[in-house]
């Protein structure tokens, strides 16, 4: 057996996540925040003017938003300092676009990769991957068959240079603009690396593409930028997959997403988030859809020390769909602040969130969400439901399902549980042979049942895995 | 040959001031043996249950409860000192494993969690526990050194490999098998555990987990009420066959007389106010059926 395989047989499933490499860059920005700093990013990338002054304007954005404090229940973010931050570091990879071929890449990223599985996975089931290491994605590849049908999928930074036409129409312009939130805007002015998806005109992209974020170094923040362009009839689904090593430092997160639906196209975005808990992880995801289209998110949010996330969908057509699932596990010292957002701006739009959290050890799970339906948008109708489950009293969750409703001809379902694990259903279990963590388990997986069982199966097992390593309390 | 044996058992409610319920129990169930316990309402015989099963909401302040195995219930090369337990000293789940069993009154229901795969999971945990409890300390290290080095193999996208030592094929089998014994439809294989079962169904559901465990001793709390005409009829012969084909010796807690024609009791033991205060044969159900428990009473306390 090669000694790399033994280094793999020496990383049990819990140590998976929390490996630490060396951190070896070719370049990297001063800590903070200046106009200086993102000139040198923009340069550093060989970028178009406009995309600087894109980025410029954020910056200004940035500066003269306020921090968010005042939501109820909302996670502390007084620790997060922009200043001491180090938003760039390109990796030491000799080419800078990333390379298609894992081989090519330094034995330590390699290696990073290879223990999250991510090759493996590449081979079984996915019809493309991007890997991104630090603030660059390192490697791109995708089936030559779905290339030869015009379906785009490279890093945000190459299209930058290969796509301008449709970059410039689609970035952080009508979607996510940089005024729509403080961390939106430091993302448009410092963004770097991610995903840019286009699949045209009646094309189905039929096994899923996927992106992988690690952030490897301390004190560093991660900013990818993700587009898809889902071009009317096309249909592809997107699964983007994050974790970090933990340090004692803070890290930040705060990608961007951004998507568009068109006509009768279909879109699925799943995340399974499991950054280390010393991360910030405050992002902005919005899908914009075209009449008769639709838009799933599957937000899985494990890790992190505080999650800000409220994926929104604006159903701009008629008869356009939305659907949203969420799960959130916060643990000891965890603030998962997550929901949903729905804008029913034009007739007979429909949408459904799911919500299910689970707080456990003094960790802190919130539902806040929003759905908007438009007056003149009749025939809409909107489900909503919202479950918590804690294992103790010493956790909190709160649901705070906002609803905006200016039309009458409507139907607007609604339903909220708040709830402690029992002890009589722990004991039933342990009288049966399940000692109590495992009974415990089986209760959250079953409490997550309703939604993992409309999971691609790739996701639930994924999920279902994190959720088990959560349970047993053992994950950085 | 399996013996549980119940001394002088003591039990509070386990809070501060908490009440005494248990002032006392003296009761021995051996394998293959049916006994019937009655009582008045809130006399302790579901406490007794559960402070059998380890229920956490009773502290044991006196007494002793003792499970006695044999070379039949063991494998051959087990020691001496592992014949007899103390089950106070255990988990509920470890008690599990040595092979008590407890029918509850009122069984718990679990959302989203299926009867197969629950039920298997519980068989698994179960013959693991087994294993744990009864090799010797040197052994168990060295299998906990085994699964670290196992490691991680696979690819997270893969799912784990571990089936347990009763495969799914082999389950359902099993399962099959047992349901068609108690004349339970299919279907409940894929219902979710007790959830929107009548009350019928999850004391039919509470026997079927017996007879897939095989327990050593199943304390069943009133396994019969709410039971139609014909499912007492299947569950009597569900009990009837845990303790002919497994030898299984059963508690059965019960109000009433009609289940002891079925499943007919080689001792009846009466509790009041948390003692056991009368045993003896099937005869005792019947003459407790005429007379009712003032009689008793009459004779415990001597008044008239
Ligand atoms: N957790 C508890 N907290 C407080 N009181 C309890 C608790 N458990 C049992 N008791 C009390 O102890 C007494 C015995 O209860 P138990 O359930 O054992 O009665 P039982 O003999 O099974 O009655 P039944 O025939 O009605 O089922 C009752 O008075 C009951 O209220
Ligand atoms: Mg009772």
């Amino acid at each position: 057996m090669s000694s790399e395989q033994d280094h793999l047989k020496e990383t049990d499933t819990e140590a998976r996540f929390d490996f630490k490499k060396e951190e070896s860059s070719a370049f990297q920005t001063e800590k903070g925040l200046t106009e200086e700093t993102v000139r040198v990013i923009s340069e550093d990338k060989d970028e178009p003017e406009w995309m600087l002054n894109r980025r410029l304007r954020a910056l200004k954005q940035f500066q003269k938003m306020p921090m968010p404090t005042d939501w109820p229940g909302q996670p502390d973010l007084s620790e997060v300092d922009i200043a001491e931050i180090v938003p760039y570091i390109r990796p030491d990879v000799d080419v800078r676009a990333g390379v298609d071929d894992w081989t090519e890449l330094p034995d330590e990223i390699k290696d990073t990769f290879d223990k999250l599985g991510i090759p493996e996975a590449e081979k079984n089931a996915l019809s493309g991957v991007g890997a991104q290491y630090e603030s660059e994605v390192v490697y791109q590849n995708m089936q030559e068959r779905w290339e030869e049908k015009g379906v785009i999928f490279m890093n945000m930074d190459k299209a930058v240079q290969e796509h301008p036409d449709i970059v410039r129409e689609h970035f952080m312009t009508k979607c996510v603009p940089p005024s729509d939130n403080k961390f939106a805007a430091l993302h448009g002015a410092v963004w770097s690396g991610g995903s840019f998806v286009y699949v045209p005109e009646d094309v189905t992209v039929e096994m899923p593409v996927q992106a992988y974020f690690r952030m490897n170094s301390e004190g560093m923040g991660q900013f990818e930028h993700t587009l898809i362009v889902a071009e009317d009839g096309a249909e592809v689904h997107y699964i983007e997959g994050c974790s970090a090593p933990k340090y004692s430092a803070f890290n930040l997160h705060s990608g961007g997403v951004e998507v568009f639906v068109g006509e009768d196209a279909h879109v699925q975005y799943s995340t399974v988030q499991n950054w280390s808990k010393n991360t910030y992880n405050l992002n902005t995801k919005r899908a914009i859809v075209e009449a008769g289209g639709r838009m799933e998110w599957i937000s899985g949010s494990m890790g992190s020390k505080a999650t800000m996330l409220y994926p929104s969908t604006v159903l701009k057509g008629p008869g356009a769909s939305d659907n949203h699932i969420t799960i959130a596990f916060a643990g000891e010292g965890q603030n998962i602040d997550t929901g949903a957002k729905v804008y029913h701006n034009a007739p007979n739009t429909k949408s459904t969130i799911e919500s299910k959290s689970i707080s456990k050890d003094g960790g802190r799970t919130n539902y806040r969400g929003l759905v908007h339906i438009a007056d003149g948008a009749s025939g809409s109708s909107t489900s909503v439901e919202c479950d918590a489950l804690m294992f103790d009293n010493e956790s909190t969750s709160d649901t705070m399902p906002y609803m905006e409703i200016n039309e009458s001809k409507v139907d607007v379902a609604h339903e909220a549980t708040v709830g402690k694990i029992g002890d009589e259903d722990v004991f039933y279990l342990q009288s049966r042979g399940l000692d109590d963590d495992d009974a415990k388990q089986m209760i959250v997986s079953g409490f997550i049942e309703p939604i993992t069982e409309e999971l691609p199966i790739e996701y639930a097992v994924e999920l279902n895995r994190l959720v088990e390593l959560e349970m047993e309390g053992s994950l950085g | 040959m399996a013996t549980l044996e119940i001394k002088n058992l003591h039990a509070n409610v386990a809070e501060e001031g908490g009440e005494q319920i248990l002032r006392g129990v003296d009761l021995e169930v051996k394998s293959g043996e049916i006994h019937a316990m009655m009582g008045p309402n809130g006399s302790g015989k579901s406490t007794t249950a559960k402070v059998i099963a380890g229920h956490p909401a009773y502290e044991v302040t006196d007494g002793e409860i003792l499970l006695h195995l044999d070379e039949n219930d063991v494998d051959e090369d087990v020691p001496e000192d592992k014949l007899t337990w103390d089950l106070l000293e255990l988990e509920p789940n470890e008690r599990a494993a040595l092979g008590i069993f407890l029918g509850f009154q009122y069984p718990a229901e679990i959302e989203g969690v299926t009867m197969t795969n629950f039920l298997r999971t519980a068989l698994n945990a179960k013959l693991e526990e087994r294993e744990e409890l009864f090799e010797d300390e040197g052994e168990a290290e060295e299998a906990a050194g085994e699964e670290e080095d196992a490691g991680y193999e696979t690819s997270p996208m893969e799912g784990p490999a571990d089936e347990g030592e009763v495969g799914v094929a082999e389950f359902q089998q099993l399962l099959k098998e047992k349901m068609e014994l108690l004349d339970m439809d299919e279907k409940f294989m894929q219902r979710y555990l007790n959830a929107g079962f009548s009350g019928g169904e999850k004391k039919q559901n509470e026997v079927l987990q017996a007879a897939i465990l095989e327990p050593s001793v199943a304390v069943l709390d009133e396994i019969d009420s709410g039971l139609d005409i014909d499912r007492l009829q299947d569950v009597s012969a569900g009990i009837n066959a845990l303790r002919d084909e497994q030898g299984t010796g059963v508690l059965q807690i019960t109000h009433y007389q009609r289940i002891l024609e079925y499943v007919e009791p080689d001792h009846v033991h009466i509790m009041l106010d948390g003692k056991v205060v009368k045993s003896g044969d099937a005869s005792l159900a019947e003459e407790l059926e005429d007379k009712g428990y003032d009689w008793v009473r009459d004779e415990v306390y001597g008044t008239a």
